[in-house]
């Protein structure tokens, strides 16, 4: 009984779900922040597969290039304003072989062309040298004709140079000998060579500003995001000519190291080439959560009326511990947090089958103790202990299954493997901790004929 | 038991569906999707009204997309298959669709897969299905590794693969059929519910095996007579369960395919046929196996 309670815990969890809830503005914090997430064929948006040519890495820098890949589209996909982009680097396993993909979902961004437009870009990398004194500072001027002085930038300003990331080659991590301390080692080509010989000729001991895509090329102010507070100017020491320059003090290895990653964005680390592209229509996307949840409604109320028909008491009890499954399901979902596809639905409505079954193979073993004429309290007893290895059997290849789908790959299968593996998971728990539980609290109906009845199924007496 | 009597009828039936299946694969064969070879899908949604088939085909043929295949879909709605589009062919289909008018469609569903990236999803099918298939046999092979008598366990595990094999080759068959009158494609969806099938399938037949070894064991001496009977009683004491249980995932996958999303549809049916025929296997043909096996066992053992 007190897993009634529980179950409605659960309930409360499912309420946090805005669409449900009229008053979900007034919901605390702990609700607000679990919806269920929707997979891109759910919420619509878009779906782009990049593949990287790493051909021209050295076997072992394969991992960091991607890594830097993966950094700047997903700047850029920031850049666009979506909520949880995902840019995720696929490849290098024994699965999907030797090919490097870079998969980013947009949801919600159905215009793919600017999407593509914008992550191919040639990213901008600008080096740029210290505004002479006096040099007129923007300002705007506030409604009353005052000039707003919170708009006012008191930080050193910095004005473009020719100098940008088409001149440089490469960018490498190195330590010093001695110290240990990062070095970052700058190769220029030879029209750049010219450029940085000038520009560092002109500004000795003066910053030497780096900008990506119009911002500081890292977070300098350690607040984890890129803003105008930040800004990264090493100084410069002496003129430096043959286009070999390297930038030594005071930043850690870990940060030197996402520092030489995005200088070598300046073009992006390794070329990529759009492989597919997918985009589905909002409303395409309604529709399928609405046939989905229906879907869900139906199979639900048909497998509860049959069980009940046939199973009677039992079925009944089946029935309530399936409403708590589909609710810890649902927590899961929630909680974990599982993005839902439609193939995850369809995982999770199957489940829902399996989840019944645990609860037929027992009743069908506790009527068959009764056949044999043991008390209804023993025949529970009993059908439990004999049910569980034929549950146990039939759910590890169900498991196996999924395991391997998920393996499998592409976001789509993940979704319906990853749903399909926890309701049976759940499912085993539901029929043999929760039935049981219920089962053996209803002792009290007794030995009577209605019991009996109430106990055995089907067509039998 | 009338099914162990008569096991010659329904072990003939289901080597007629399975030999009707292969046909229906060799004859019919597949509608292979983009998932797989590679391509693009188009699908629109026009405001007002939809042009005429002939018109549309008539605008599409000058922008050299190679075979473009052109279908109706819903009231207003148009899907266009063709091989993979860059972005510029993209955009000027949207333009030639919408011909000349702004607005005049709204872009539902676009979908364009490389060659390669089939290719590679192919490949990855079959490793996937290889897998299953290897770490179900294992797993047989494990739940069957305490010798019985008088079948040997490997026997059971043959056995069970066997009506494995069954089941999935029947829902094909039909796929076939549906893939060649309803135009339904082979996707990675079909993949995946081929290996559900194997998952669900086995572990139905593995559960009748099971009491039928239980009651092997409290038998104390077998003779060789009763082996049919304990087979028949096995069958009697857990035919209802199987039919109860592959009956409820059954009532859910069919208001998957009536009330769930388009994508899952024929994936849902698919899974049905699977459930149904594994059921079936489960009762009809495993367990008749069974006993003629053990029948040319006792044949070869008097010779």
């Amino acid at each position: 009984m007190i897993l009634i309670l529980g179950s409605g815990v659960g309930l409360f969890v499912f309420k946090s779900e805005a669409r449900l809830n009229k008053n979900f503005e007034n919901q605390g914090a702990f609700l607000k922040e679990h919806p269920f997430r929707l997979g891109l064929d759910l919420s619509g948006g878009s779906h782009l597969v990049y593949e990287a040519d790493v051909s021209g890495v050295p076997e072992g820098e394969v991992a960091d290039s991607m890594d830097a890949l993966r950094d700047v589209i997903e700047r850029r996909v920031n850049l666009f304003g979506v909520s949880e982009p995902v840019v995720q680097i696929q490849g290098g396993g024994f699965i999907s072989g030797s090919v490097n993909q870079l998969i980013v979902d947009l949801p919600g961004v159905t215009d793919v062309e600017k999407a593509i437009a914008m992550i191919g870009q040639t990213p901008l990398l600008e080096f740029k040298i210290q505004a002479p004194e006096g040099t007129p500072r923007e300002v705007k001027v506030g409604a009353d004709g005052k000039i707003d002085l919170g708009t006012v930038d008191l930080g050193p300003q910095f004005v473009s140079t020719e100098l940008t990331g088409r001149y440089l080659e490469k960018a490498t991590l190195d330590f010093d000998v001695n110290t240990r301390a990062p070095i970052i080692n700058l190769q220029f080509d030879e029209e750049g060579a010219k450029l940085f010989e000038k520009i560092t000729g002109e500004n000795i001991l003066k910053p030497l500003a780096i900008f990506l895509d119009g911002q500081s090329i890292i977070d300098t102010t350690g607040d984890g995001i890129i803003d105008n507070r930040d800004f990264y100017a090493p100084t410069v020491q002496g003129k430096i000519s043959g286009g070999q320059a390297v930038i030594t003090g005071n930043s850690t290895p870990a940060e030197a190291k996402q520092l030489v990653g995005r200088l070598n964005s300046g073009a992006l680390p390794v070329p990529i080439s759009l492989l597919s592209k997918q985009t589905i229509g909002a409303t395409l996307g309604d529709n399928a959560v609405a046939a989905g949840v229906k879907a869900t409604i139906v199979g639900f109320l048909l497998v509860a009326l049959f069980l009940i028909l046939w199973y009677r008491l039992p079925g009944l009890i089946a029935v309530v511990s399936l409403c708590i499954f589909i609710v810890i399901m649902l927590a899961l979902f929630k909680l974990i947090p599982v993005t839902l596809t439609a193939a995850g639905i369809a995982g999770f409505i199957i489940s829902i089958g399996i989840a019944v079954d645990a609860n037929v193979l027992i009743f069908e073993r506790v009527k068959e103790e009764l056949r044999l004429g043991r008390t209804i309290v023993e025949a529970v007893n009993v059908g439990f202990s004999r049910a569980w290895l034929a549950i146990r059997d039939s759910n590890i290849s169900n498991i196996l299954t999924a395991v391997i789908l998920f393996w499998f790959g592409t976001s789509l299968i993940k979704g319906f493997a990853l749903t399909l593996g926890m309701g049976v998971l759940v499912s085993m728990f539901s029929a043999i901790v929760i039935t049981r539980i219920f089962l053996s609290t209803i002792n009290f109906i007794g030995e009577g004929r209605v019991a009996r009845f109430l106990f055995s199924s089907g067509l039998s007496k | 038991m009338f099914i162990i009597k008569h096991k010659k009828i329904f072990l003939s039936i289901s080597a007629t569906l399975v030999g009707l299946s292969i046909l229906s694969f060799f004859v019919l064969g597949f509608n292979v999707g983009i998932d797989f070879k590679g391509g693009a899908l188009v699908e629109v949604v026009y405001v007002d009204e939809r042009p005429t088939q002939e018109s549309l085909n008539e605008i599409v043929k000058p922008l050299d997309l190679g075979a473009v295949l052109i279908q109706p879909t819903g009231e207003k709605g148009l899907i266009i298959k063709s091989r993979d589009l860059s972005e510029e062919e993209h955009s000027a289909l949207l333009q030639t669709l919408s011909m000349g008018k702004i607005d005049a469609l709204t872009e539902t569903n676009f979908n364009s897969i490389g060659p390669s990236v089939g290719r590679e999803l192919t490949r990855k099918a079959i490793i996937a299905v290889v897998l299953v298939l290897l770490a179900i046999i294992c797993f047989i092979a494990f739940a069957f590794r305490k010798v019985s008598r008088p079948v040997s366990s490997w026997r059971y595990g043959l056995i069970a693969i066997v009506s494995l094999i069954h089941d999935v080759i029947v829902p094909i068959g039909l796929f076939t059929i549906f893939s060649h009158f309803y135009g339904v494609e082979l996707d990675t969806l079909f993949v995946v519910a081929v290996l559900t099938i194997l998952g669900l399938s086995v572990a139905d037949t593995i559960v009748i095996f099971d009491r039928i070894r239980e009651n092997l064991k409290e038998e104390e001496n077998i003779s060789k007579t009763n082996f049919q009977e304990v087979v028949g009683r096995s069958l009697e004491q857990s035919y209802m369960r199987s039919i109860a249980t592959s009956l409820t995932v059954i009532l859910v996958l069919l208001s998957l395919f009536f009330f769930g999303p388009v994508t899952t549809k024929y994936f849902a049916l698919m899974l049905t046929a699977g459930m149904f025929f594994g059921t079936y296997s489960s009762i009809f043909l495993a367990p008749p196996l069974l006993v003629l096996v053990e029948e040319w066992q006792v044949e070869k053992s008097k010779k």
